[in-house]
């Protein structure tokens, strides 16, 4: 029996192009900064981020695809897993942990205890209520997307705001299927 | 080691960065965008050079820190030096990368359409492709005006594509 999901995306993170991370954190930071210059409002500045997020995801899937071979998911449990150890790792160089299932298998937690978003990054007392890391929420939210799953993802815990860990809570909406046969010619 | 991540999180950012900014913040005001995109690099660059010269003496005059740019702050980003350096000697210098990473990946065939963009300027509202290159320039633009500001060179920046896949960068600095 071959082993049909890589179980980690150390390999593949070997193997792409990478950049200092530096020059990333800084970027996300200087974009968060001119945001809330521009949009004022603390809570717009959370929804933009979630659209960028949104729009890199869906985006990103395909990248994800075709580099980790991944094929489908049994169920939203392997998805989470997959998400966590080959996701994370393939863009970010870091892994979440998956934890806090509900009993249906349709909700959980990705915890992040090293999150390269955040170098540097200490929110003034200005800055209460913005959730920093919402472009990675929006990330995941638009991936899945494009592979049928509809999800609600929420943090519950923050280390920008004093909490141990950064925590995702991921919630499987519905499950939307596929519609056959593809257009071709499109 | 230097931590890393994938290059296509920073490719990523930098089209959400244009896209956010020309299609949804300033989606007929492409001035007041371009103005937001450059002082986000122009934060970049500032916070980067801060920490590359953190335990370097001083540099003595104007070239000095631009060959600084050239060299160990574009081969921390680029993890390649700027191929080539002219200058006319009063205050203007012209930084040549020959493959700029940046502009490698822009679909569409920016070169043709710039080129003819260049000849006619009129023509640039409708270019579609040699806007959004243009766009995306202006970031590494506020970069190299970031680092070379916090150096203590006040200057203004601008970026010549007519040699693509070279990218020229015009610094001109104030005197």
């Amino acid at each position: 029996m071959a082993p049909a999901v890589p179980r980690s995306g150390d390999a593949i993170f070997a193997n792409v192009e990478r950049v200092n991370s530096e020059l990333f954190t800084l970027t996300y930071g200087a974009i968060v900064r001119q945001l809330l210059t521009d949009l004022e409002e603390v809570e717009e500045v959370n929804k933009q981020l979630d659209q960028m997020g949104y729009n890199i995801g869906i985006r990103l899937i395909d990248e994800f695809l075709a580099k980790s071979n991944v094929t489908r998911c049994v169920n939203f449990r392997e998805t989470a897993e997959v998400i966590a150890k080959v996701g994370f790792k393939m863009f970010l160089g870091v892994t979440a942990t998956v934890t806090n299932w509900d009993s249906e298998g349709t909700s959980c937690s990705l915890i992040l205890e090293d999150n390269p978003l955040v170098d540097f990054v200490e929110l003034p007392e200005t800055c209460q209520g913005l959730y920093y890391c919402n472009i990675l929420s929006g990330v995941v939210r638009g991936a899945l997307e494009m592979v049928s799953m509809k999800t609600e993802i929420t943090w519950v815990r923050d280390m920008l705001r004093g909490d141990d860990a950064f925590e995702l809570q991921v919630k499987l909406l519905k499950q939307v299927p596929e519609e056959y046969p593809y257009k071709d010619d499109e | 080691m230097v931590r890393e991540v994938s290059e296509s999180c920073m490719d990523s950012l930098l089209t959400e960065i244009v896209s956010s900014y020309c299609n949804r913040f300033y989606a007929n005001k492409p001035e007041l965008a371009a103005r937001r995109i450059e002082a986000i690099g122009y934060q970049v660059g500032h916070q980067l050079s801060e920490r590359y010269t953190m335990e370097r003496p001083r540099f003595s005059d104007h070239l000095e820190a631009i060959k600084f740019i050239c060299k160990d702050f574009w081969s921390e980003l680029f993890k390649k030096q700027i191929d080539n350096l002219k200058t006319n000697h009063r205050g203007t210098f012209v930084l040549q990368d020959n493959k700029f990473r940046w502009l490698s990946r822009m679909s569409g065939d920016p070169s043709m359409e710039l080129s003819n963009a260049a000849q006619d300027p009129s023509a640039m509202p409708e270019n579609k492709t040699a806007q959004a290159t243009g766009m995306h320039l202006y970031f590494p633009c506020g970069i190299i005006r970031g680092a070379l500001s916090t150096l203590g060179i006040p200057c203004a920046v601008s970026a010549d594509i007519s040699n693509l896949p070279a990218c020229s960068f015009v610094v001109r600095i104030k005197v």
